[in-house]
């Protein structure tokens, strides 16, 4: 048996049904080297063996039509409108889920083919209840989009004139309408293989078979992580994000109201995309203007409670280190990361014994929330009860953070309402404002100067960079630089689910003012290595918490940082749909050229940071008013939700 | 449908006349096939020109050919016992009587492909048989036909396990029976890969009906030239039939491969028929005027259900029967088959409610095509058949029809 060429991609986290195929050594002449001949439409093309006739396809130019397929997710082979007329094959084959071991001759567009595939759109549309006009993906739907293609102009097999199933609104994060769903499946496989969280599933035979979540229950009652990885894949609308805009009008529309947005870094390398343009250009400054223009009173940048997060979670890592290598006591080591509101709950639900790994410090977005309605409230003379926090986030599992109830440490709820980058675009065009048209503007102070390492927490791999880079600095003294190129922290960046690095303590230096009535020196550290890891995405995430539980490499490690999303925030379930293994790497690269842009690099040099521990917080990063607004609690849920 | 009790306590029709499994000598086939080379066993198989008994219609050999070649050390023989088709109960009285037969087929099915473990998928409802079957196999691990070295031959080691069946038709598939033992919901796989190739848990597996390895054990007791002496060139041997409907003595029985259907209708008392239905809810309905046809791979290929319909049958009835059963039995993985099949019985019901325009039902009937063509696996590929050999044969019974009160009724 051969190894498995399952199309270049890792499927090893799939079930066996819906892996790609292994598929063996071919006997034929044709076949030298592994590449194999096929006609298609009438051109040739040589493929390695094992290639689909979809990817074939792509690499002619020629489009074949796919529903169930996606670029992330493993083969299904379920929606059939891939089929193509495979010369000797009875049957019709998916494109997709067939791979070519043998020369073949294929017709992508036969009168059969043509015929199959109106047929089961027109069979998909007899079960798709709703109007194009009334729905969150019109224009940016894979189904709407097939519709047109194939010229559907009446609904050969009828089409439901009445709500089958009943709205779930029960998540704050991710709304379920399955009345517009298709059955491909891919939610089902971005949850099982691609996140494995397993929330959904298929119940019920033929055309009773439906999605579901353990026993059908609401969202909000199962162990869903509103990472909103199944909205990003899901071809049509029957996933979407809980969208609270009309709220976020309100509040600007009403005078009494002193709306304070702040935005976090992915949303600007992903709006670009919601205005037509190709994905990987920043358009941070345009936002901001557009912002204004639809009527927000200030618009501040995440980054700077980024820098904030770095300065209290670099801080509490240290502490802990102490204890363990100084005072010899036990304590949880390494420190998990905490901003991504996903990864906190799955922590929450699937490893609940390790919640004292996780950094006690709050995420960006609500420690901004804490500081707007005490501090900048104060600052401003505005009354805390009349300031809106609204927040633009790449995220779903954000609109869930600050729902928590023990997110209200400023005597008010901290940040009012998340919104995605999504729903900020529909704003925006909704105000008739062109996006890449506007001029550019800068943030608002107080919080408008951020550093590159805010903004690279956009990527996965990002916020350990960040933190390397301050807690670097701390300890020996000495610029990053002399030990980084550019402090550019490369073994930490890339897409592999999984990364690990060790940064030797050669040299200490002293200990800097803003830390000294917390360690008096730094000796303990040196000759130490500081052993790091990155996981994005939630299976990359079980991966290392397993090797932790059985005692492997990672439980060795000081501080690990878990982004629930793929690549980090900027494939986040909030982004601009569709999403890609290219279209992620596209927004990462627009990260990365922003980071290097900014003069100041580092979270302990910004100065916006170093007021705010000057003028309000001043026993401190992990004193005694930091520890009250800008760190939090974790619930231990379990799997097992009563 | 007659039927007598038998001695496990179960019901199963009468067989009609002693079959031929009767007359091989019990474990003759093992016993020659322990003497044999690997590709010697293939060789006799292949010579016998046997097809797959479940239907298909695939050749044994070269399927057994290709699982041997598949290079890994674990393999697996699946007895598919999950005889769901209906109208099917030819295997129920195979491993009621006959279970020693079907084991040393898979026995012999795992010294020539080197699998070293079989399992039978049995129907769920057939777990009356289960305390029966375990006997078997206790008394031929006893026996030394099951486990180390068996018949004494060196590193020919095997032993089988029963599994039961979780009750869905679309796992009488192969795929999705291995899904099935694997633990998963019972949905067909993509193919290829082949079962042969990437079966259960990944390894190379060869599945086959309960009557096929029957034969098989027959085929190495008499040798090929008697199994290809029997039946059609291109349809070897004997079959096994299910036969119920509108006849006076349905039951199983055994014919050669290519007999027609008035001849098989004049064995059974059904020579008034109006049609037959061949092949169960996943096969054709056969007009009377077609009897000469034969029941043979080359014609009308069947795995052995064989429905008298008789003069007072109401057809439209009939085909909304079958895709009531689709409907129902459809995994629902793909979309041809799971709203095609809900289409096709609206159809039906609008055609008994005398509503159906010529239009509407060569629209249908093109969806019915492409159900064949586009659907997933064999069952969705296989659902409109029905529904559509009757439009076919009887359009002039079922168009124009205001039976409105048969629309409302079952």
């Amino acid at each position: 048996m051969s190894e498995s060429t399952t199309f270049g991609k890792d499927v090893s986290r799939a079930p066996v049904s819906q892996r790609g195929h292994r598929v063996g050594p071919v006997d034929d002449s044709q076949a030298i080297g592994g590449q194999i001949s096929i006609e298609m439409d009438g051109k040739t093309l040589k493929v390695p063996i094992g290639t689909t006739i979809l990817e074939a396809s792509k690499e002619l130019g020629l489009r074949i039509p796919t529903l169930c397929h996606h670029e992330d997710l493993c083969v299904a082979g379920v929606c059939r409108m891939c089929v193509v007329e495979v010369e000797g094959q009875r049957t019709l084959q998916a494109a997709c889920a067939y791979p070519i071991t043998q020369p073949i001759k294929v017709k992508t567009h036969s009168r059969k083919v043509r015929q199959a595939r109106r047929h089961i759109l027109d069979l998909i549309l007899a079960n798709h209840y709703g109007e194009c006009y009334a729905c969150n993906r019109n224009n940016n739907c894979e189904l709407q989009t097939l519709a047109k293609e194939y010229g559907v102009d009446f609904f050969r097999f009828g089409h439901p004139t009445e709500p089958m199933f009943e709205l779930d609104t029960s998540s704050h994060s991710v709304v379920r309408d399955m009345n517009k769903c298709v059955l491909c499946r891919r939610c089902i496989r971005t949850c099982i293989d691609f996140q494995e969280v397993g929330v959904l599933e298929v119940q019920g035979r033929g055309a009773e078979s439906k999605v579901v979540t353990f026993m059908d229950k609401p969202l909000a009652e199962v162990v869903c992580i509103n990472c909103g990885q199944c909205i990003n894949r899901c071809p049509t609308g029957a996933l979407r994000a809980n969208d609270p805009t009309d709220d976020v009008w309100a509040a600007i529309d009403d005078p009494t109201k002193h709306v304070v947005m702040q935005t976090a870094p992915s949303p600007r390398a992903g709006i670009g995309e919601c205005f037509g343009l190709p994905p990987g250009r920043a358009l941070t400054f345009e936002m901001n203007t557009a912002l204004r223009q639809c009527g927000f009173d200030k618009v501040f940048d995440t980054n700077f409670t980024a820098d904030l997060t770095i300065i209290e979670e670099g801080t509490e890592l240290l502490l802990r280190l102490k204890k363990a290598l100084v005072d010899k006591q036990p304590v949880a080591i390494p420190q998990f990361t905490s901003c991504s509101p996903g990864w906190v709950k799955y922590i929450e639900h699937f490893y609940p014994e390790y919640l004292a790994h996780l950094s006690s410090a709050k995420s960006p977005q609500q420690m901004f929330g804490a500081l707007i309605k005490t501090y900048y409230a104060h600052l401003n003379k505005i009354d805390p009860k009349d300031i809106v926090c609204v927040a633009l986030m790449p995220c779903s599992a954000k609109k869930f953070e600050c729902n928590r109830p023990e997110m209200c440490d400023s005597g008010y709820k901290d940040i009012d309402y998340g919104l995605t980058t999504r729903e900020l675009g529909k704003m925006i065009s909704e105000a008739g404002i062109n996006l890449p048209d506007l001029p550019k503007s800068d943030f608002d102070d107080p919080f408008g100067t951020a550093t590159g390492s805010g903004v690279i927490f956009g990527a996965t791999g990002g916020v350990m960079e960040a933190a390397l880079r301050t807690v670097i600095e701390l300890v020996t003294g000495k610029k990053v630089e002399n030990f980084f190129d550019h402090a550019e922290i490369i073994p930490l960046r890339g897409f592999e689910g999984i990364r690990y690095a060790e940064i030797p303590v050669k040299e200490v230096g002293p200990v800097p003012g803003i830390l000294k009535h917390l360690f008096e020196d730094w000796s303990w550290l040196k000759g130490a290595t500081l052993k790091v890891a990155v996981a994005h995405g939630t299976a990359y995430a079980k991966k290392v918490m397993d090797d932790i539980r059985a005692g492997g490499k990672f439980s060795e490690c000081h501080f690990i940082e878990f982004m629930a999303c793929p690549g980090g925030c900027l494939g986040g379930g909030g982004q601009p749909i569709p999403t890609s293994p290219a279209i992620r790497a596209a927004r990462a690269q627009a990260i990365y050229s922003e980071d290097r842009a900014y003069s100041v690099r580092k979270s302990h040099e910004n100065p916006a940071v170093v007021k705010v521990y000057n003028e309000f917080l001043t026993d401190g990063p992990c004193g005694h008013l930091s520890h009250k607004l800008l760190h939090t609690h974790y619930t231990p849920r379990g799997k097992f939700i009563a | 449908m007659s039927a007598t009790q038998n001695k496990t306590g179960g019901m199963h029709p009468t067989t009609t006349g002693p079959l031929s499994f009767g007359s091989v000598k019990p474990n003759q086939g093992l016993q020659n096939a322990a003497k044999k080379s690997r590709a010697d066993i293939i060789a006799e198989i292949s010579a016998s020109g046997m097809k797959g008994r479940g239907g298909a219609g695939f050749p044994t050999g070269v399927k057994w050919n290709l699982a041997a070649a598949a290079q890994d050390s674990t393999k697996y023989v699946i007895c598919n016992a999950d005889e769901g088709e209906p109208g099917t109960f030819k295997d129920r009285v195979i491993l009621s009587e006959y279970s020693d037969l079907v084991f040393e087929g898979m026995t012999i099915a795992g010294l020539a492909i080197g699998a070293r473990q079989g399992i039978v998928y049995l129907r769920g409802e057939y777990s009356y048989l289960r305390p029966l079957l375990e006997a078997v196999l206790e008394r031929r691990r006893t026996q030394e036909l099951l486990g180390e070295s068996i018949l004494g031959r060196e590193g020919f080691s095997f032993d089988i396990t029963i599994r039961m069946g979780s009750g869905a038709y679309v796992c009488g598939e192969e795929t999705a029976l291995i899904e099935s033992l694997e633990g998963q919901r019972g949905e067909p796989r993509n193919r290829p890969p082949f079962p042969v190739d990437t079966g259960y848990m990944g390894h190379p597996t060869v599945v086959n009906n309960v009557e096929t390895l029957a034969w098989a054990a027959c085929i190495l007791a008499k040798g090929a030239a008697w199994f290809k002496g029997i039946g059609t060139d291109k349809s070897t041997g004997l079959k096994l039939f299910s036969i119920s409907g509108d006849c006076e003595r349905p039951g199983v029985y055994e014919f050669p491969m290519g007999i027609s259907i008035s001849e098989l209708l004049r064995e059974v008392g059904g020579e008034d028929a109006k049609a037959v239905q061949v092949g169960g809810a996943s096969g054709h309905c056969v007009p009377a005027k077609s009897f000469a046809r034969t029941l043979a791979y080359e014609d009308i290929p069947t795995g052995g259900s064989i429905i008298v319909l008789g003069p007072g049958r109401d057809m439209l009835g009939i085909a909304r029967n079958f895709l009531e059963f689709f409907v129902e039995e459809s995994c629902g993985q793909c979309t041809p088959c799971r709203a095609g099949t809900v289409k096709l019985l609206e159809g039906v019901e609008l055609l008994q409610e005398g509503r159906c325009s010529m239009k509407y039902l060569r629209e249908l009937c093109a969806l019915g095509e492409t159900m064949q063509l586009a659907s997933k696996c064999g069952l969705g590929q296989s659902s409109p058949n029905a529904f559509l050999s009757i439009v076919k044969e009887f359009q002039d019974e079922i168009m124009g029809r205001t039976d409105l009160a048969a629309a409302g009724k079952e």
